[in-house]
């Protein structure tokens, strides 16, 4: 099965930056871009425009901002973490400097780990490509045959 | 880049896999100090203050726990069940790094909500890089959560 990464993002420059940066240090799995909350959650449980998706087909991560239109970040997290087909996903928060209580938020929520998108270019493509190396390699996912 | 000092609490038995990873921290960018726990209850009396570690300051908590499966006493998988069922540790960054290749064991790690869970490798060159890797994203990429407030 072909590789996604789920971008849930509704900023453009972020979203072009974030792909830069995974190109530019050899992460090549297709991106899959949400531009609300609504739409990752679409996504995910193959609703509204991706109806007929394949459910099984599900991103070896997801990389979730939390500012988002209509549906914002945190209720996708505790959304896809109370669903059993998308409880285990990784994902992981990036988003702009925030509250501790977005961060405590997140935790509780079990969001997998949580980082701030550096606002610098280099710091940002440096991040990114420690988080694409660390989740898309080091980190192991279940693989059973049962659902998730 | 995050620049902090908390502890990373290394829960493993095996005293030569405490020694590399001992060193291999040293020569990695980050530098922190590493409490080490034999076996899961050593590990549970640190983060809740009991045992050898009663009256010691809760408030501060481990950046990272980096959590053995196969322990002495406590088994890791148990280690994981309490301290994500205890308010007080619910929300810490537990990474599992083990020889285990049961899916089973991956499938209930996460199902306890472990924040990550990593193979070990046999080579001690890979072990070495291994955990340079998973504490210079812990410690200096991710953001742990606020510490929380305790009442006294």
């Amino acid at each position: 099965m072909h590789k996604t990464i789920l971008l849930v993002e509704d900023n453009a420059d972020d979203e072009l930056l974030t792909r830069r940066a995974l190109e530019r240090n050899r992460i090549y799995s297709e991106v899959v871009v949400a531009r609300d909350g609504v739409e990752a959650l679409d996504y995910l449980f193959c609703t509204g425009e991706h109806a007929g998706r394949d459910p099984a087909d599900l991103p070896e991560l997801v990389l979730l901002d939390l500012n988002l239109p209509r549906i914002d970040g945190i209720e996708v997290l505790r959304r896809l973490r109370s669903d059993p087909r998308t409880a285990l996903l990784p994902v992981v928060v990036l988003t702009t400097p925030t509250e501790p209580a977005d961060v405590a938020s997140s935790y509780e929520q079990f969001a997998n780990s949580y980082v701030r998108k550096p606002v610098a270019f280099g710091d940002f493509m440096e991040v990114v490509r420690k988080l694409g190396l660390y989740w898309l390699i080091l980190n192991v996912v279940p693989t059973g045959g049962e659902p998730r | 880049m995050n620049e902090r000092t908390q502890p990373m609490l290394l829960v493993e038995d095996n005293p030569d896999d405490q020694a590399l990873a001992l060193r291999a921290l040293r020569r990695s960018v980050i530098r922190i100090p590493v409490i080490i726990a034999n076996d899961g209850e050593e590990a549970l009396d640190y983060m809740f203050g009991t045992g050898a570690y009663a009256g010691r300051d809760l408030r501060e908590r481990p950046g990272l726990v980096l959590l053995d499966l196969k322990l002495p006493k406590v088994d890791g998988l148990d280690v994981l069940r309490r301290l994500r069922g205890d308010e007080r540790t619910r929300t810490q960054p537990i990474v599992v790094l083990t020889t285990s290749n049961e899916d089973s064991d991956v499938r209930r790690s996460c199902q306890l909500h472990v924040n990550s869970y990593v193979r070990k490798p046999v080579s001690s060159e890979q072990y070495d890089e291994v955990i340079r890797e998973i504490g210079e994203y812990w410690l200096t990429v991710n953001l742990p959560p606020p510490q929380p407030f305790l009442c006294p």
